[in-house]
């Protein structure tokens, strides 16, 4: 009983420690969470047995029995379910990418137009901002549907240039025939683009090196542009081009865009675009002015101070919200469901309502979005840490 | 001795709880009961089927079959809360327990009937897929829409009964599915789509209520895939489903007496036993199923029978002006048949 003390001392010092503490904290923590996740899911399953409704994810296999207005890949009625939601998750893959790739642009535009010293540019640029920033997408959506749907039928297509039709059934356009120059072409691109990369890191080095500096920029245009073309008239420039034709009751030839395809790019386009626009606007201005005065004593061209002191500080700024407008592009891609584009949202619903399987469906759809958006984050973050201040 | 005690507590159970547990009403009529209220899942934008009026009040065929219920259970026909649901949303809504009967034109099929969960009460509507197209297009058969865009609803058997249909053609179609009937609607009248795929009264509604000129549309003779149409409730409630079931049968059965809401309170007097025990007046029909004993007056006084229900929602009285077509009485060539109310 005499040596009762230090025990009990070394268990009031590990209680009182802030390692210990908060590891019983976090544990503790961790339990609450998990019983909660099991309560819920057990709750859910024993619902379901109770009430006779068949679960599990065995209904992929079967035929799912509808089709499918948009398709990447070949699909018909009698594919199954699983082959079916992968459609709907190219269609959101698709929309995303383009929506991505046009709201950036399309944002670095409005937000360099936003700071630019002309009045009348920086007025237009921040109607823009205010007008697509401050009313509901959803609205957005359907104003653009509306518009794509007040469009003359195919018979009466607008034809504002060879190749080109609007109609209430889409945007309708040529596309070259597809021949192996085509495939040469994009290996000479692929070329072209590791060629100008390799120029660049051969410059720098030799800058480091000698401080000598070699234009750059020329060339990899040079290269990048170059190559393809080149590969294309050797290949004896194929010029062949698919051209849409009314047949029916539709176009058939050219590549065609849904009016639901559209009105949703459109409008998520137009909505994020800007959004970027204002987080471009900040980083350009958040870099201070007394940098670029900095640069310009020290003799750098404006072209140079823009690459080597704006930008990268910019970027800084602002890809981190950059990353959350990309995310929100994705997951708002699901609002498709009000018009009809066929996403992943719009053609999991119809298997759920077919097999009644709510759960797994909606399971299988938290899956994918959260898949998509944990990818872009970490591209994003990876992107980040390589922009971000080191040290 | 000692298994003496349990067979005594067994015994004072039997004798105790039988009789209310017969008395005892299922867990949707209880809850029903409990609220004051029954709530009904139904469309909400059909007009004719189902839809508020402009003055805010519900009416169709589909909640005609709501207010049955309610004059069953409560004797007034306005004790029904109304959910409106989108064909996605309804099945969830059921088997969530957020409504307690669907009323909302939905195909009774097998797997509605096994997997998803649910039980039907008998057919109350037959109808079948048809398509309608815009008369400019010069169309008079399905045949001929080769290629054509094709508005459907999502996650309903109109789906898969296009998808069959035109592959049965060997011809191509490209699907529209929107899931908001209105914009769905508007996406044909605005000639987005070339046709438009649903249950037969669902187009007769839309060319109705809807398109600026009904006569700028015809439904083509095809007959796509049959739907009969019921309502549906959860599984494993069996006392609840008897309900439902006994209401749809009231109305085919107060038809076939000649019961109707003018001369039901006559018809109260009448010496003919069968529709004594029908309406209430003799037997105890009611309390077998645990609704009011006079359920069928109820039904027939304050709703109407299956005659009055369909030609003032979606025949003769209404714009829809649809033929009864196979919803006459079995003895009329139709397909309405009720078992005996004994």
């Amino acid at each position: 009983m005499a040596h009762d003390g230090p025990p009990r001392q070394a268990l009031a010092a590990a209680l009182g420690s802030l390692v210990v503490r908060s590891l019983a904290v976090q544990v503790a923590t961790a339990v609450v969470v998990a019983a909660l996740v099991y309560l819920l899911v057990s709750n859910a399953a024993e619902n379901l047995v109770r009430q006779g409704i068949a679960s599990g994810f065995g209904f992929l296999r079967h035929e799912a029995g509808y089709d499918v207005g948009e398709t990447w890949i070949q699909h018909s009625a009698r594919n199954t379910y699983a082959h079916t939601l992968f459609v709907g998750f190219l269609n959101t893959l698709y929309v995303s990418v383009l929506g991505i790739a046009f709201a950036t642009l399309l944002g670095i535009v409005v937000g360099v137009a936003r700071v630019s010293r002309n009045w009348l540019i920086a007025r237009l640029s921040a109607v823009y901002v205010e007008v697509f920033r401050n009313t509901p997408l959803l609205l957005q959506i359907v104003f653009w549907y509306t518009v794509m749907r007040q469009l003359p039928p195919p018979r009466q297509a607008l034809h504002p240039f060879e190749g080109v039709f609007l109609s209430n059934r889409g945007l309708v356009h040529a596309i070259p025939v597809w021949t192996p120059v085509h495939g040469w072409m994009l290996a000479a691109l692929l070329v072209g683009v590791g060629a100008s990369l390799a120029l660049g890191y051969w410059s720098r080095r030799r800058r480091e090196a000698t401080g000598a500096s070699t234009p750059v920029l020329w060339p990899s245009l040079a290269l990048v542009l170059g190559l393809p073309v080149g590969a294309w008239l050797l290949g004896g420039a194929p010029s062949a081009v698919d051209l849409p034709a009314l047949r029916g009751f539709n176009f058939r030839g050219g590549a065609t865009h849904s009016p639901e395809f559209v009105a949703l790019l459109t409008s998520l386009v137009a909505y994020i675009s800007a959004f970027i626009g204002e987080i471009v606007r900040a980083g350009i201005q958040a870099v201070a002015i007394g940098q670029r005065e900095a640069a310009r004593s020290l003799g750098l061209r404006e072209g140079l101070i823009l690459r080597l002191i704006v930008i990268p500080q910019a970027l800084r700024v602002i890809v981190p919200p950059l990353t959350s407008q990309y995310l929100n592009l994705v997951k708002d891609s699901s609002l498709a469901v009000w018009i009809g584009y066929p996403d992943l949202v719009s053609v999991a619903n119809t298997a759920i309502n077919q097999t009644g399987q709510a759960v797994e469906g909606i399971v299988i759809m938290m899956t994918v979005y959260l898949t998509i958006s944990l990818s872009i984050s970490l591209f994003m973050n990876w992107y980040n840490s390589r922009v971000a201040l080191r040290g | 001795m000692r298994t003496w005690v349990p067979m005594a507590a067994a015994l004072t159970a039997a004798l105790f709880l039988t009789p209310s547990a017969e008395a005892a009403d299922g867990p949707t009529l209880a809850a029903a009961k409990a609220r004051g209220q029954l709530i009904c899942g139904s469309d909400g934008t059909r007009p004719g089927i189902s839809a508020p009026d402009s003055r805010g009040v519900w009416r169709g065929f589909d909640v005609d079959f709501c207010r049955a219920i309610s004059a069953a259970v409560f004797g007034d026909p306005d004790k029904v809360k109304y959910i409106p649901l989108t064909p996605v949303q309804r099945f969830p809504a059921l088997q969530s327990g957020e409504i307690d009967v669907l009323s909302r034109v939905t195909t009774h099929t097998l797997t509605r009937d096994t997997a998803v969960g649910f039980d039907f009460a008998p057919i109350n509507m037959y109808a079948h897929t048809a398509i309608m197209v815009h008369k400019e297009l010069g169309v008079t058969e399905g045949k001929q829409l080769d290629g054509a865009s094709v508005c459907v609803p999502p996650g309903s058997t109109i789906e898969r009964n296009v998808a069959d249909f035109w592959q049965q053609k060997k011809i191509k179609y490209k699907p529209v599915v929107i899931e908001n009937l209105k914009e769905l609607n508007d996406a044909y009248l605005a000639k987005r789509c070339d046709v438009m795929a649903n249950f037969l009264p669902g187009l007769a509604t839309v060319r109705a209520y809807q398109a600026p000129k009904p006569e700028d549309h015809i439904i083509l003779p095809d007959v796509l895939v049959k739907e009969p149409l019921a309502m549906a409730v959860r599984h494993g409630d069996n006392q609840w489903a008897d309900i439902v079931r006994w209401v749809v049968y009231a109305t085919f059965e107060t038809e076939e007496k000649g019961v109707n809401s003018k001369n039901a309170d006559e018809m109260l007097k009448t010496q003919d036993p069968e529709v004594q025990r029908l309406l209430g007046v003799s037997g105890d029909l009611g309390e077998k199923l645990g609704v009011r004993k006079d359920f069928v007056y109820q039904i027939v006084k304050k709703v109407g029978n299956y005659e009055e229900i369909w030609e003032n929602t979606v025949g003769k009285n209404s714009p829809l002006k649809l033929d009864r077509g196979l919803n006459k009485l079995w003895r009329d060539g139709g397909l309405l048949y009720s078992p005996p109310f004994q």
